[in-house]
């Protein structure tokens, strides 16, 4: 079950849209479940359908749609490295392969503690801040040389 | 900042960015001004006409001409949206404009929705700048405090909401109707037109999508007026244009130019190339667009125009720079598999084509190539091209034609050597994490 807080962000939300127009609020609905509960579980895409009145396939349809959403566990700490052309050119391909041989694992794996997991990112919009690393998905790092990341995986360990 | 700049004038960073700053620098006069004098609508339309605004997310659509396809008389809600959903590699622009300047897409917006007379507006907010996403949400309650959107805007009897809605990583979703589609809560999956937004957008009612950089401009056009604005530019390429640098240069980052100004001299703004290495070539205008090699480029100015002689596209103003160190083939290969992986999957051709072009570039770059691939290529882009919903299926095809006509002896060596013709240690040395000024 969501919890009150979640709902009354969602309620935030679905107020943003005209009244017969609920299901607009899917893409934040369900970003704003996953905030809670660390990833979209079955029952937590179910419940925000039920919550807005659409069916649960819709809502499904769109959490396996776009690539934010998380349908299986991740890590306490998601790390999603760029490396698309333009931030490649700068790094960002360097980044990754750095974070993988700190962490000891590859693309979409978790560290045997939880801690962290890896993941490869599309353009994030921010090509000239390469590399660039987005924490949990909302939380942009930008500049990442080896000396920040370093910096970054030690305050996150704490 | 300089005297070019008109959407990032009178900027001092992270600092200026609240409605009292905007307000300082002449913000929300425009509106203020329409509102008062209660500025026929067709009057703001041909003032944008006049300007010679073109679409800055990439399309380079006439704004005036686009605002005109709204139906006048529409019994019934009309909407607008903003199309911030920025993730065209190499564009970063809209995130700066939102994030130091956002209440000139605010204003720009309000306009436009008096122009058109829309009631209510949304700012499609790309996945990965949630922050950004946050600072429009602070901004729009500071609006809204202060009556420049919302019911009864300054006493008049205009009308206009406008809300943030934030993406949550699809590529697609920068495609005008599956923002739509994503707006009204489903899969970013383009629709068939026509018919067009401005007949049946958002929830099946007029919809008319800018750019957040087309907005941003609209208050100094009607300020300052559109022929000031024109003057910037060049005839047939009005004002000024943000272009974000990535790649092989010294200062990666935003640069406001008059469209026209030569490539060569913004080349030096972003503080030239990178360790002093040789240019190899330039994707002006995200990665969609046409790669044009060094020569060619070093000839251009920049404005729609000029690039399109090149056999490109200005696009969204996305200039990636390539040095001597680059390898095109791994540089399309990690295109080509950006395409595969945006891709909705709703066209066939797309949705095979773009995964058919990914392993066959990849398996060149791999040493596994054969000798026909690069008619194979060809082939496979020609016969997605032109037979899909959306633009995406050519966005994929068109670097693939233009990496290989420009630089088809690199493709060929790869294939007979199975090897780069540029050394990996060189290349490693070229890209590696670039510690730059802003680090």
């Amino acid at each position: 079950m969501l919890s009150q807080e979640s709902l009354k962000l969602i309620d935030v939300e679905v107020a943003k849209y005209p009244p017969d127009q609920k299901q607009s609020a899917v893409m934040a609905a369900l970003r704003i479940a996953q905030q809670e509960k660390g990833w979209l579980a079955r029952e937590t895409i179910d419940e925000v359908a039920q919550y807005l009145e659409m069916p649960a396939i819709a809502a499904f349809e769109v959490a396996s749609f776009y690539n934010m959403y998380d349908l299986e566990p991740v890590g306490k700490h998601k790390i999603t490295v760029c490396t698309n052309l333009p931030c490649a050119l700068s790094g960002g391909v360097q980044a990754a392969e750095y974070l993988k041989q700190k962490l000891g694992i590859d693309f979409n794996e978790t560290t045997p503690d939880g801690n962290f997991t890896l993941k490869e990112g599309e353009c994030m919009g921010a090509c000239g801040d390469a590399p660039v690393l987005l924490h949990n998905n909302h939380r942009m790092c930008s500049w990442m040389t080896t000396e920040k990341i370093d910096q970054m995986l030690a305050d996150l360990a704490k | 900042m300089s005297e070019r700049n008109l959407i990032l004038a009178g900027l001092d960073g992270d600092r200026t960015w609240r409605l009292k700053d905007y307000m300082a620098r002449g913000g929300y006069a425009a509106l203020k001004k329409i509102i008062a004098e209660s500025t026929p609508p067709a009057d703001i339309i041909a003032e944008v006409k006049a300007s010679v605004l073109r679409g800055r997310g990439g399309a380079g659509f006439p704004t005036g001409l686009k605002w005109s396809f709204m139906p006048r008389s529409f019994p019934g809600a009309k909407y607008l949206a903003c199309n911030s959903d920025e993730g065209e590699p190499g564009t970063f622009k809209d995130r700066d404009i939102l994030r130091y300047n956002p209440h000139s897409v605010i204003e720009g917006m309000a306009i436009a929705a008096y122009a058109m007379g829309c009631e209510r507006g949304y700012n499609y907010i790309h996945g990965e700048v949630f922050e950004i996403y946050e600072r429009f949400e602070e901004a729009l309650a500071e609006a809204r405090e202060a009556g420049f959107i919302g019911q009864k805007i300054l006493g008049s009897d205009f009308s206009f909401e406008l809300f943030a809605h934030h993406g949550y990583g699809a590529y697609i979703c920068g495609e005008e109707t599956a923002l739509l589609e994503s707006i009204e809560g489903k899969k970013g999956q383009p629709r068939f037109k026509p018919p067009f937004p401005a007949s049946y957008g958002l929830y099946g009612k007029p919809t008319t999508i800018n750019n957040t950089e087309t907005f941003a401009s609209v208050p100094f056009i009607m300020r300052d007026g559109g022929e000031t604005f024109l003057n910037y530019g060049k005839p047939n390429n009005g004002g000024t244009k943000l272009f974000s640098i990535s790649g092989h240069v010294n200062r990666p980052g935003n640069y406001e130019i008059e469209l026209g100004t030569p490539f060569s001299e913004l080349l030096e703004m972003a503080g030239g190339m990178r360790g002093g290495r040789k240019l190899k070539g330039v994707i002006p205008g995200g990665s969609s667009s046409p790669v044009v090699p060094a020569d060619i480029m070093m000839d251009c100015t920049m404005d729609y125009d000029s690039i399109s002689k090149a056999g490109s596209m200005l696009g969204s103003g996305a200039v990636i720079v390539m040095d001597e160190t680059t390898c095109m083939v791994r540089a399309l290969e990690r295109l080509s598999y950006f395409y595969f992986e945006e891709s909705c999957g709703q066209c066939t051709p797309c949705r095979e084509g773009t995964g058919w072009l990914y392993r066959v570039v990849h398996r060149i770059e791999h040493g596994q190539g054969r000798p026909d691939d690069l008619d194979l290529l060809n082939s496979v882009t020609g016969n997605i091209m032109g037979r899909t919903i959306c633009a995406l299926g050519d966005a994929a095809s068109m670097p693939v034609q233009s990496f290989i006509k420009h630089f088809g002896d690199e493709f060929a060596y790869h294939i007979e050597h199975k090897t780069c013709l540029v050394p990996e240690d060189v290349q490693r040395e070229g890209s590696k994490i670039y510690v730059g000024p802003s680090c």
